[in-house]
Parts: C-alpha cells; sequence; structure tokens
C-alpha cells in the first residue's frame, strides 16, 4: 500500500469494510421475513379505504411493483437503499427518511445519557467493589447489582413515574419537553434534561448492573498480575495505583461489551420509549409493528443496524487506544 | 505406618456429591436455589390454589389485598384474582423461560459447532451470520417476528430463542477452536469416527460446562423478553402473564398501584433466583476458574 496510515486505523477500516456484507445480509434476511407477513401495503390500504373493487387494487399492487416477483422487488429494495430512499411511509404520509431524522436525535439523547451513566458508574462501584473485595461495601454493591440486573425496565419505568410524578410531583410523565410551554434557550435545555431523568435511570440501571460485574472482576483479575505487584513493590501508593497501572487494563473487556451491547440497549429503547411517550426511533419501531408500516420497520432495523457498525469502528478504535499490546497486524 | 497409608487414594465421591459440594459452598447460589424452588412450586400448585380460570372475575374490582381472604392478594380492575395471576404467571414464565432457552442453546450448539469445527469458508458464512443477528437489536427482532408470526405462545416462545442464540454460539465456537486439535480428537480422526460423532460425542461434552452456566443467564433474559412483550400487550392474551398483569396495571397505577407492583415482585425474584443459580453452577462445574 502506497497509502500510510496508523495500523489501529487500518485495521478498524477493514473491520468497517466487513461490515457491509453483514448490513447487506440483514437487509436481505429482513426483506424476505417481512414479505412472509400476511398482507402487503396495499392491503393494509385498501383496508384503510374500507375495500376497493379488484381492478384498482391490481392497478395499485403494479404501481407499487408489488405484482414482480420478490427476487425483483428485492433487487429494486436494495437499488433504493444504496441511495438512502427508504421509500414511503404510508402511515406518517412523509418518506421514511424524513419520518426517521425526526426520531433520530431523541434516541441518541437517550442512548448517549444512558450508556455514559451507566458505563461511568458501573467501573467506579466495580472498581470500588473490588479494592475492597467480600466486605460489606462490597457485599452490598454486589447485591444491588444483582437487584438491577433483574429488574425489568417497564416495571422499573412505572415504579419511578409512581414515585416521581404521582406521589412526589418532581419530574414530567411523559414526552420529550412541556406542550405548549414554548422555553427557549437554557429552559428549554433544562426541560428537555427534566423529561430524559426518568427514561434514562430506567435504561440504564440494568446496563450499570453488567458494567459493574464485569469491572469487579477485571480489576480483580488485573490486580493479581505480576506488574501490579512490582509496582507496588517500589512503593507506588494504592491510588496511583488504580489510576495509573490497573484502570487502564482493568477497562479493556468493559469497552468490549459497551459496543457488544449498543444494539441490546437500542432494543430496550422500544420498552422505555413507549412508556414515557418519546418521540424516538424506539417508539417509532413499536408503532410500526402494531400499524405493520413494513417500509418504516425496516428502515429503523437498517439505521440500527448503520449506527451498530458505526459505534463498533469507534470501539475498535477507542479499544486500540487503551491497549498498545494489540497487534493490528 | 499404618494401613491406611498406602498409595491407594481414597475413592472420590460421586460427581454429583462433588458438584452438590461446591454450589452449596456460595451461600448466595442457595439463596438462588431457595427462589427458584419457590417459582416451581408456585407454578405446580398454581391449578390447586385456584382451580379456575385465573383471567375470570374471581371478586370485586380492585379489592386491596389482605382485606378478603377469598383474594388474599387483592383483584385487578376486572376483579382478577392478583395472587391466582402470579401463580399462573409463574408456569407461563419457567415454560418459555426453559423452551426458548432450549431453542437457543440448539441453534447456537449446533452452529458454533460446525463454525468452530470445520473452520474456513463455513466458519466465514456462520459467523457473518451470527453477526448480522447481532446486529440488529434483539427486541426489535423480536417485534418483528411476533407481528409476522403472530401473539401466539408457543411462536413467542420460539422467537425468544431465535433471537438469543448468538451467544452460545459464540461461546461454542470458541471452545471447538481450542479442542478441536487436541490428541483425544486426532485420535478418534485416526481410528475413523465419522465427523458427526468427534462433534457431538468427542467434543461437545467437553465445551458444555460454560453454556450451562450461559443457559441460567440466557433463561432470565428470556423471562424479561416474554414480560416485556407482554407488557406491550403483544404477548398470548390467553394466558396469565407477569408482564401483561403490570401492563394492565399501568392504567390503575396511581389508585392501585400493588396490581403492578405484586406480579414486579414476582419477576424480580424470579430473575434473581436464575442468575443466583448462574453463580453456583459456575462454581460448581469450573472450580479452577479464580474467583
Amino acid at each position: 500500500m502506497t497509502l500510510h496510515m496508523p495500523p489501529i486505523l487500518s485495521y478498524a477500516l477493514r473491520r468497517l469494510v466487513q461490515a457491509i456484507p453483514v448490513v447487506i445480509l440483514i437487509m436481505i434476511g429482513t426483506f424476505l421475513l417481512l414479505k412472509l407477513a400476511p398482507g402487503d401495503t396495499v392491503d393494509a390500504l385498501v383496508g384503510d379505504m374500507g375495500g376497493a373493487d379488484a381492478a384498482f387494487i391490481a392497478r395499485l399492487r403494479a404501481e407499487y411493483g408489488l405484482d414482480q416477483p420478490v427476487w425483483v422487488q428485492l433487487w429494486r429494495y436494495m437499488v433504493k437503499l444504496a441511495s438512502f430512499d427508504f421509500g414511503w411511509s404510508f402511515v406518517y404520509e412523509q418518506p421514511v427518511s424524513t419520518v426517521l431524522m425526526e426520531r433520530l436525535g431523541t434516541t441518541l439523547m437517550l442512548m448517549a445519557s444512558s450508556l455514559s451513566i451507566a458505563f461511568v458508574a458501573g467501573i467506579v462501584l466495580g472498581a470500588i467493589a473490588a479494592r475492597r473485595a467480600y466486605s460489606a461495601t462490597d457485599n452490598l454493591i454486589s447485591v444491588l447489582g444483582l437487584v438491577f440486573y433483574a429488574t425489568p425496565s417497564f416495571f422499573l419505568s412505572l415504579m419511578l413515574m409512581l414515585v416521581f410524578s404521582v406521589k412526589l410531583g418532581w419530574l414530567p410523565v411523559g414526552g420529550i419537553k412541556t406542550i405548549a410551554a414554548f422555553y427557549t434557550g437554557w429552559d428549554h435545555v433544562w426541560d428537555v434534561v427534566r423529561h430524559l431523568i426518568m427514561p434514562t435511570a430506567a435504561l440504564s440501571l440494568i446496563y450499570l448492573a453488567f458494567y459493574l460485574r464485569l469491572m469487579r472482576a477485571s480489576v480483580m483479575e488485573v490486580a493479581d498480575l505480576d506488574y501490579v505487584r512490582t509496582a507496588r513493590a517500589k512503593g507506588a501508593r494504592e491510588g496511583r495505583l488504580m489510576t495509573h497501572h490497573i484502570m487502564r487494563n482493568a477497562l479493556l473487556p468493559v469497552v468490549t461489551l459497551l459496543g457488544l451491547q449498543f444494539s441490546t440497549v437500542l432494543g430496550g429503547s422500544i420498552v422505555v420509549e413507549t412508556i414515557f411517550t418519546l418521540p424516538g426511533l424506539g417508539q417509532l419501531a413499536y408503532q410500526s409493528v402494531v400499524q405493520r408500516d413494513m417500509n418504516t420497520l425496516m428502515g429503523i432495523i437498517f439505521l440500527c443496524a448503520i449506527i451498530v457498525v458505526v459505534v463498533n469502528f469507534l470501539t475498535d478504535l477507542l479499544y486500540a487506544r487503551l491497549d498498545s499490546r494489540i497487534e493490528l497486524a | 505406618m499404618t494401613l491406611a497409608d498406602t498409595e491407594i487414594a481414597p475413592p472420590e465421591p460421586p460427581r454429583y456429591v462433588m458438584f452438590w459440594r461446591r454450589y452449596k459452598r456460595n451461600r448466595a447460589a442457595l439463596l438462588g436455589l431457595v427462589l427458584f424452588a419457590l417459582v416451581v412450586l408456585m407454578a405446580l400448585s398454581a391449578g390447586i390454589i385456584d382451580p379456575g380460570d385465573p383471567l375470570r372475575r374471581a371478586g370485586e374490582p380492585l379489592t386491596p389485598p389482605f382485606v378478603n381472604w377469598e383474594t388474599p392478594l387483592g383483584t385487578d380492575q376486572l376483579g382478577r384474582d392478583v395472587l391466582s395471576g402470579v401463580f399462573y404467571g409463574a408456569r407461563i414464565s419457567l415454560l418459555i423461560g426453559v423452551v426458548a432457552t432450549l431453542v437457543a442453546i440448539v441453534i447456537g450448539v449446533v452452529i458454533g459447532a460446525l463454525a468452530g469445527y470445520f473452520g474456513g469458508w463455513v466458519d466465514d458464512v456462520l459467523m457473518r451470520i451470527t453477526e448480522a443477528f447481532q446486529t440488529i437489536p434483539n427486541f426489535v427482532l423480536l417485534l418483528t417476528l411476533v407481528a409476522i408470526m403472530g401473539s401466539k405462545i408457543e411462536w413467542i416462545t420460539v422467537a425468544i430463542g431465535i433471537v438469543s442464540w448468538t451467544a452460545p454460539a459464540r461461546m461454542v465456537r470458541a471452545e471447538f477452536m481450542s479442542l478441536r486439535h487436541r490428541e483425544f480428537v486426532d485420535a478418534a480422526r485416526n481410528l475413523g469416527v465419522s465427523n458427526t460423532s468427534i462433534i457431538f460425542r468427542e467434543i461437545l461434552p467437553n465445551a458444555m460446562p460454560p453454556i450451562v452456566v450461559y443457559a441460567s443467564v440466557i433463561m432470565a433474559l428470556s423471562i424479561l423478553m416474554e414480560s416485556a412483550l407482554a407488557f406491550l400487550a403483544l404477548g398470548d392474551p390467553n394466558y396469565a402473564s407477569w408482564g401483561n398483569m403490570i401492563g394492565q396495571g399501568r392504567a390503575v397505577l396511581r389508585s392501585a398501584p400493588y396490581c403492578a407492583v405484586i406480579p414486579g415482585i414476582a419477576i424480580i425474584l424470579t430473575v434473581l433466583s436464575f442468575s443466583l443459580l448462574g453463580e453456583g453452577l459456575n462454581d460448581a462445574l469450573n472450580p479452577r476458574q479464580k474467583k
């Protein structure tokens, strides 16, 4: 190669290229899967109109290309997808891409806040538990982790609502902003933050539990390694040992998990967004399943796949930055 | 030198005794076992506690708990007995948990074993498929499958299995890759044992312990997924389900929070029991693993 790239970057880029067939596979699979569903778009349309004569139905089918063999339809869909054309949503009467873009921001905001809180709290609590292993503090943290892990997000959402909205009246019960309040500037930001507190808490606790458990195990393992003992023997203080010697290596498996779990968090946002009526992709996914808006559903799946691929790319970069031992051949 | 000091080691106790000794060393795992037994007992005795349909009207709607001994945990807005719903819900949760986990493990073992044993293009193709399944958020895929196949309980169970097999597949693949060049496998191959036999009789038993431990995780996640589906009113409406009870309880959250709280506690304790069981199994099956 004439181009000189840091090995980290070329490794991550290669993985990014490898993801392309995976995304194509997902879209072909989803397309064929949805073709198995009883009824097509025209059936849904005609149903909405309250019936129509056979000639009209046939004309509609021809217009949308639904009279073609499945392979032809698949090919046409994939060609359009390559230019990010997801088709038309008959429920929202807008192009699917417009619907998706309107919703993307809310979901990304929810995910970013949930994952960052889960990640930071998880590694801090996990490190504390590991350093005081088998003490009362460790037991308390571990029990909390197990309970968080076992609590379904929808149940937690309802309990938070019951306490903070119904009983105390501190937080709004749903939506992303106060309707007809027309806040501007910092008032608007604060309003959105207040609407995101409960959904974020509901979505983040289970991941907090994951990171906490993994971090505890990871720190305990790394703390036993020879290089840490050497550093301690040379007189490094415990605090410095933690921040300068243990943390960096102990974080590696947690970072891996963060990348792997991104798609699970997207799935979890379906329940949380639906409960808190947040206008994001998760709520849209639920609605398009219920309303059989297949174009929108396909668009969501495509967008999710792209987000996951991009996040994995970023995780690779972060991973390589954390671990200088990795040979990126 | 006494008679006891011969070179012959005392006979090792049977495997299940060793297993139990290692398991019971973990007190949390014992608690998990007790909770698990409790849930199983609830599932088994549901028909004795309430021989009728748990979805029927059993008393005055919204009777609070501990008021009427006919309905000790109260009734919901349609007069359905909460206690009876919790007991019958245990059946559904356990049933779906166990069957969905079996489905996931079978798919995962077959795909992981083929990929890890044969390697090469088989591995490439199977791993791309696995990555595709890992890339789609599994709850989105689950909703899509349920939208297509309908909300019958059998389909929901299979669908949960279909979205849960990727992690066991990767674990089995890793085990197979590390075991396939070991002496005992070469020996079997030289004796002319078929690939199928080598995969299932020689390698698989050695690859199973981590899978058994992970099964408890899948079981817990399956129960959570089923309850989330039922909460969103996409579950099978013909069966009492904890998720569905919570979903219905949402409508009366302000006036009768117990309708949602009681089944919620049931889910938490059940999932907790599986997590703790998993830890005990891990201690018992992988004793050399560093704690």
